[in-house]
C-alpha cells in the first residue's frame, strides 16, 4: 500500500531530552493477532468476555511466577533518571515514552489489585484515594493504552542501565503482552510468525525444499567466488556443529552475505556442520511476547534437532535476542544439554567460534578487500545488556569488535554513550520490525542515526556493521531517512567473508 | 476483511492489502495492486512478477533475495542481476511490494 507521510525527526549533533507533546503517538497500535494466529499459541481468538477478570488474574499469575516484576513494579521511586534513555521518547516527545510512564501503565492496574490501600479504595469506590496512590481501574481505556505503548517499547532494556534500582521496562512490557495475548488481544505480526516456526520450523515460513534450494545457490555463489567448495549441509546427521541462526540469514540482504561467511569459517576451520529444517530459526518471538510456554516451544525445537542429528555443539549465529534466549534461559527451557562435547560452551556465538580461530592463528585474512569501506559497530541490546561472549567481562563488545577489525583496516568507534551497554536499539527490536509499525521504527532510529552521522562526518564511515538480523533489516529499512543508503549496513561475518582467504583459493 | 474491486469483481485483501486467496489473482489485479502503489507494472516489472509465482508455485515461498537476484542476471544480464536493479523496479522492496502485485503472502520474520 502506499506509504504513509513520516514525520523524520532532524538529525543533531547529540541527543538533546525535546519538548514533550502529550499524546503525540496516541493511537491503535500495530495489526491485532486474527483467531488464526492467535489459536495456534494457545491464546483465545478474540477479546474474552471478561477480560477485566481475566488480565487482572493473569497479572496476579505473573506476580506469582516472577519474583523480580513485584520488585520492579513496587520500587520505583520516581527519580527520573530513565526519562531521557529512551530511543522512543528522544524521537517522538510523548511522554508516554518514557520508560517509567511506560512502566506506570502496568503499575496503575498493579497497584489498584495488588497492594492493599488499592483493594481498600477500590472496596470504598473512592476515586480521590484511588488517585493519590497512582491506582486504576483495569478498563478498555488502558487495555488500549497498553496495546499501542508497550508496541512502542523494543525491550531493549537501556533505561534498565541508568535505573539506580534496575527496573527492567522490558520485563514490564513483556508481561502486559502475555496479559493482552491471554485475554485475546494478540499482536499480528509476533503471533503469526510464531505460529510458522510451529508449522514449518521457522519465523519465514520457509519450507525444506525451499532452503535447500536457497542453501545450493550459495555454496554455488562461494564456487564462483572462490574456486573452493564450501558446503551448506542441510539435515547432516553426526557432524560437529548444529547451526542456528535467523531465517532471515537465508532470505534477505545483507544477512545472506554473513551466513556465507559462517560457512566459509566453518569450512577454513575443518569442523562438520549443519542446518537443521526442523530447528531453521534462532529467532525466538516467544521471548517479545513475554510468552515462557511459546518461548519454551520454540527452544524445545532446538534441543530435539541437536539430538536427532547427533551434533556435538551448538553455535548460534548473528542475531540478538536469539543470543539472549540462548546464552541466558536455553539451559533452562530445554536443558540439560549434557549430550553435548563438555568442551564447549552451550552455547556458543559465531562471533567467539571465529575470534577463538584468530587468536589461535588458523585464518588468513586480507584486509584490504574491506578497503572500500570503514567500519563502525552497532552493539545489539540483547547481546550487549543481557548475554556475554567469551570467559571475560565485557566480552560481548569486545569480540564483535576483534572480528571486525581482524577483517578490516578501517574501523572506528560512536560516541561512548551511545556504544556497548549503553547502545541504542536500532529502533526495531521487541516484535517491533513491521510495516504498520513503520512510524515509531523511523522515530526511535533517531539517536543511533545521530551518533552514525557524527562518526561519518567525524571519520569518514561509510558503514555500520551489526550482528543482529532485526538491527540489519530495520536499518536497511530506516537509512534512507535519515539520508544514509539502505546498503550501508553489512553484517560483521560478510566483512570477514570478504577478507578470508580460504586453502586453495585463488587469489586474484 | 478489506476487499477491493477489479473490473467489476469484488476480491477480498488483508489489512496490509496481499490478497487473501492466491487463486484470486490475474494479470488485471496486480496491475491494480500496483496502481495502489502509483506504479504502473512495465515488462520489467512482469519479468520478476512471473518469476515469483513460478518459484511460490514450486516451492510455497517466495524465493529469497539472492535466488531472485541470481535468477534475474541469469535471465535479463548480469547488470540486472543486483537488488538495486530490483529497488528501482519496486522502491519498497522487491520482497514485500512485488510480493503483494504477485498476489503471494507478504514474507514475514526479521526481514
Amino acid at each position: 500500500m502506499a506509504k504513509a507521510k513520516i514525520e523524520v525527526p532532524e538529525l543533531k549533533e547529540y541527543s538533546v531530552m525535546p519538548v514533550l507533546q502529550p499524546g503525540v503517538m496516541k493511537g491503535v497500535g500495530p495489526y491485532v493477532s486474527a483467531a488464526e494466529f492467535q489459536e495456534p499459541l494457545g491464546f483465545p481468538g478474540e477479546l474474552v468476555d471478561n477480560w477485566e477478570e481475566k488480565a487482572v488474574d493473569k497479572l496476579g499469575d505473573l506476580l506469582n511466577r516472577y519474583r523480580g516484576l513485584r520488585v520492579f513494579l513496587d520500587s520505583c521511586v520516581r527519580c527520573g533518571a530513565c526519562t531521557d534513555k529512551c530511543h522512543y521518547l528522544l524521537g517522538t516527545s510523548d511522554p508516554k515514552n518514557m520508560p517509567v510512564a511506560r512502566q506506570d501503565l502496568l503499575r496503575q492496574v498493579y497497584r489498584r489489585y495488588y497492594t492493599l490501600p488499592g483493594k481498600f479504595f477500590g472496596k470504598m469506590g473512592w476515586e480521590w484515594g484511588k488517585k493519590l496512590i497512582g491506582a486504576r481501574e483495569m478498563d478498555k481505556e488502558v487495555l488500549d493504552d497498553w496495546y499501542n505503548y508497550f508496541h512502542q517499547c523494543s525491550q531493549c532494556r537501556r533505561c534498565s542501565v541508568f535505573c539506580p534500582y534496575g527496573i527492567d521496562t522490558a520485563e514490564i512490557s513483556m508481561a502486559a503482552r502475555n496479559i493482552m495475548d491471554t485475554v485475546g488481544k494478540g499482536q499480528k505480526y509476533c503471533n503469526q510468525i510464531i505460529g510458522k516456526v510451529f508449522k514449518i520450523g521457522n519465523n519465514l515460513g520457509l519450507p525444506e525444499p525451499a532452503l535447500l534450494d536457497t542453501l545450493e545457490g550459495l555454496e554455488e555463489d562461494i564456487e564462483d567466488e572462490t574456486g573452493v567448495k564450501v558446503e551448506l549441509p542441510l539435515d547432516r546427521k553426526d557432524v560437529d556443529i548444529l547451526l542456528i541462526t535467523p531465517s532471515a540469514d537465508f532470505f534477505a540482504e545483507p544477512h545472506v552475505d554473513g551466513l556465507m561467511g559462517y560457512a566459509k569459517v566453518f569450512h577454513e576451520a575443518g569442523v562438520s556442520w549443519t542446518i537443521s529444517s526442523y530447528a531453521s530459526e534462532g529467532a525466538n518471538f516467544g521471548m517479545f511476547i513475554g510468552s515462557y510456554e511459546n518461548m519454551r516451544e520454540i527452544s524445545l525445537r532446538i534441543r530435539k534437532a541437536a539430538i536427532d542429528l547427533n551434533v556435538k555443539r551448538i553455535v548460534f549465529g548473528e542475531c540478538g535476542h536469539a543470543w539472549r534466549v540462548a546464552y541466558s534461559f536455553l539451559n533452562t527451557l530445554a536443558g540439560p544439554f549434557d549430550f553435548l562435547d563438555p568442551n564447549y560452551p552451550v552455547p556458543q556465538h559465531i562471533c567467539e567460534f571465529t575470534y577463538n580461530l584468530l587468536q589461535e592463528d588458523k585464518l588468513k585474512f586480507d584486509k584490504s578487500r574491506n578497503d572500500d569501506m570503514v567500519l563502525t559497530f552497532h552493539d545489539s541490546c540483547n547481546v550487549a545488556r543481557a548475554t556475554r561472549m567469551g570467559d571475560m567481562p565485557g566480552g560481548q563488545f569486545m569480540i564483535p569488535r576483534e572480528v571486525i577489525k581482524a577483517a578490516c583496516n578501517h574501523y572506528y568507534d560512536m560516541e561512548d554513550e551511545t556504544i556497548h551497554d549503553q547502545t541504542f536499539c536500532c529502533g526495531g527490536g521487541g516484535g517491533l520490525l513491521t510495516d504498520d509499525l513503520m512510524d515509531i521504527r523511523v522515530k526511535g532510529a533517531l539517536p543511533r542515526m545521530q551518533s552514525l552521522k557524527n562518526v561519518v562526518e567525524d571519520h569518514q564511515v561509510t558503514h555500520l556493521a551489526a550482528i543482529c538480523a532485526i538491527c540489519k533489516s530495520q536499518f536497511t529499512k530506516v537509512l534512507p531517512y535519515y539520508g544514509f543508503k539502505m546498503d550501508q549496513i553489512v553484517s560483521v561475518h560478510q566483512l570477514v567473508s570478504n577478507a578470508l582467504i580460504l586453502t586453495g583459493q585463488d587469489e586474484d | 476483511m478489506a476487499t477491493i474491486n477489479v473490473a467489476g469483481k469484488d476480491v477480498e485483501v488483508d489489512e496490509e492489502g496481499y490478497l487473501t486467496n492466491l487463486a484470486d489473482w490475474n494479470e488485471e489485479i496486480g496491475a491494480f495492486l500496483a496502481s495502489q502503489d502509483e506504479l504502473e507494472l512495465t515488462d520489467a516489472h512482469w519479468e520478476i512478477i512471473n518469476f515469483l509465482r513460478e518459484y511460490y508455485d514450486e516451492y510455497q515461498i517466495a524465493p529469497a533475495v539472492r535466488v531472485l537476484t541470481k535468477a534475474i542476471g541469469k535471465k535479463m544480464g548480469k547488470d540486472k542481476g543486483n537488488s538495486k536493479y530490483l529497488y528501482e523496479l519496486f522502491p519498497y522492496g522487491p520482497g514485500k511490494q512485488a510480493c503483494r502485485f504477485a498476489g503471494l503472502p507478504k514474507p514475514t520474520g526479521c526481514i
